[in-house]
């Protein structure tokens, strides 16, 4: 008989504020973070994307952080972890998995800066040197769905033995390295992001943390199982998603096939809804060929846009708030269907008493990843 | 504490093997510890390509990826052209893992913006600058529909790489799973790619996978 896993807590810094409090205010009230920046460092024409304000973020990290040199992300990862090692104690047996795309990256830019310093386990080793963490860091780096994927790293490390309990952070920042990117791409919407709608036209980039420890201790309040995990590759096309949305699709069932429950006992989807044309459309497709087509559904990306490695950990976290809340969030940009495929977009800030929610996410590569989580108490 | 849970993970009794694998590294490759092509000298792109040759892969998608790609799909091709032949037995995961991640990619990737009079960012570089596209590449060549992950780490990491195939594999979301350390950075590269499976010589354990 496997352990069975919980999130029990949880935290986020974003454009929206850098505690999960603040978070939670205002996406249940419909605010979003996504605003026009003019920053020719980043990019030469102005951009629609959601960032985390450098004063305050500077602020509370003299409030709150040993003095030393970090970058932006640095200060995100080590500000989102730092309440959940105060509240739940690192022991020998604790890990520490990291999701993200790009890291450090931003440095790249710096020809004097060694290699070695933008190495992905160098950013994990030092926010785990910093909490005491006395294994060694893993990163997941796949892409947008490394966030999600991350957490089912986490079940799959406490089952099998090799750890007591995980820490799982995720962040990414905005930098010159990934506008420039998915402008090449003419993925980028010209306002703020608009998932399923008819006028949508592309994503809006966002910087993030986000974190959880996941234990498989059955104390406490508001604890969230995870009960079913699959992340399965389209086997299609390294840069656009299968037009049958098959990946998906098949980690979909195999969630729900591990998690041993019915389709219909799903209250709610947090799906990935980047609102680029074929992604939203995909995923419509999908829902559909599973019969979720009327489950209240919604996409976090008009408040935070897409914040990357960050962005399925982060979405998770506001699901489970909602869950513990009654309320579900709104899909903020959302007017008229522009997908083939009927979905139940939530439009309004309803009441729901929520007990198992699917979170999906999609991303380059083919990579797919859904995860199942059942509210215990 | 550490030492109990340490020697619980160490002492599972895996009922798996590991049936092939293939490692590259200064311009050779083994599979299954016989070598079987040596050459000297060249650069890794030229490598690649004198490898798909000799291979006889005829794969023209070979010929847009990055160099993390190629060395991956090479290492990755050599076993699954022998045990994946038809639908029946697609349903292998795929576990990979390195040290750097894409930043040979990503360097060259930064040449294209680190000028604004200069500046020609291309999608077609870009979409390399993730690590896991290596694995989308090996999965859609075997039309492998399946589980898949990329971790980093700073070196390969045995108790990892041997726990998560083992959940995978115990789950029964895969019949087998190919996993893979694919380290590249420049002219330094290293791949050390095997088959988890039912069947095989050599059993499927931490220890083993710090041997080979």
């Amino acid at each position: 008989m496997l352990k069975r896993i919980f999130i029990s807590d949880s935290n986020c810094v974003t454009s929206l504020g850098l505690d999960l409090a603040s978070n939670w205010k205002a996406v249940s009230n419909g605010i979003s973070g996504i605003e026009c920046h003019h920053r020719d460092d980043l990019l030469e024409t102005p951009f629609y994307a959601s960032m985390v304000n450098d004063e305050l973020l500077d602020q509370a990290v003299a409030e709150n952080l040993n003095t030393g040199n970090y970058t932006k992300l640095e200060k995100m990862l080590l500000l989102t972890l730092l309440p959940l090692i105060n509240r739940n104690k690192v022991s020998d047996n604790s890990i520490l998995i990291l999701s993200t795309t790009k890291g450090n990256i931003s440095l790249l830019k710096d020809k004097n800066i060694p290699i070695q310093e933008i190495q992905l386990p160098t950013l994990a080793k030092k926010i785990a040197t910093y909490f005491g963490f006395k294994k060694d860091p893993i990163v997941v780096s796949n892409a947008c769905v490394s966030g999600l994927l991350a957490i089912s790293v986490a079940k799959d490390l406490i089952q099998g033995g090799m750890c007591e309990n995980a820490y799982v952070l995720a962040g990414d920042e905005l930098s010159e390295f990934i506008l420039s990117g998915f402008n090449s791409f003419q993925a980028m919407s010209q306002s703020v992001c608009r998932p399923y709608d008819n006028e949508r036209d592309g994503v809006n980039l966002g910087e993030a943390s986000a974190a959880v420890f996941i234990d498989s201790n059955f104390e406490g309040d508001n604890l969230i199982e995870v009960i079913g995990t699959g992340a399965i590759n389209d086997a299609n096309h390294i840069s656009g998603p299968s037009r049958t949305g098959e990946g998906l699709y098949l980690s979909v069932l195999s969630a729900l096939n591990e998690a041993n429950i019915s389709k219909e006992d799903i209250d709610f989807i947090s799906a990935h809804g980047t609102a680029t044309m074929y992604n939203d459309e995909m995923e419509a497709i999908a829902v559909n060929r599973l019969g979720l087509n009327h489950v209240p559904l919604n996409s976090m990306k008009g408040y935070y846009g897409h914040t990357l490695g960050a962005s399925g950990l982060l979405e998770t976290i506001l699901s489970i708030e909602s869950a513990n809340n009654k309320q579900l969030i709104v899909s903020l940009g959302y007017e008229t269907s522009g997908v083939t495929q009927e979905i139940n977009i939530i439009q309004k800030p309803e009441e729901s008493s929520i007990t198992y929610f699917l979170k999906t996410t999609s991303g380059f590569g083919g990579s797919n990843a859904a995860i199942l989580f059942k509210k215990v108490n | 504490m550490q030492q109990f849970y340490l020697k619980k993970s160490t002492n599972l009794k895996s009922t798996h093997y590991i049936s092939h694998l293939c490692k590259i590294n200064a311009s050779a490759i083994w599979v299954d510890n016989q070598l079987v092509m040596e050459a000297p000298g060249n650069l890794f792109a030229d490598f690649a390509k004198l490898a798909y040759q000799k291979f006889e892969i005829k794969y023209p998608k070979f010929f847009k990826m990055d160099k993390l790609s190629k060395l991956a799909f090479l290492s990755a091709e050599l076993i699954l052209r022998k045990t994946v032949k038809d639908e029946m037995n697609k349903n292998v995961a795929l576990v990979f893992a390195n040290q750097s991640a894409s930043l040979d990619t990503d360097v060259n990737y930064q040449k294209t913006i680190d000028d604004r009079n200069d500046y020609f960012p291309s999608p077609a570089v870009f979409v390399y600058t993730l690590p896991n596209i290596c694995v989308g590449e090996i999965c859609i060549k075997h039309q492998l529909q399946s589980e898949n992950i990329f971790f980093v780490t700073e070196k390969f990491n045995s108790e990892l790489m041997f726990n998560y195939a083992e959940s995978i594999l115990n789950q029964g979301k895969a019949d087998r799973v190919l996993c893979g350390w694919v380290e590249l950075y420049h002219e330094d590269y290293q791949s050390f790619v095997y088959l988890v499976d039912k069947k095989g010589q050599i059993e499927h354990s931490i220890e083993n996978l710090n041997k080979l």
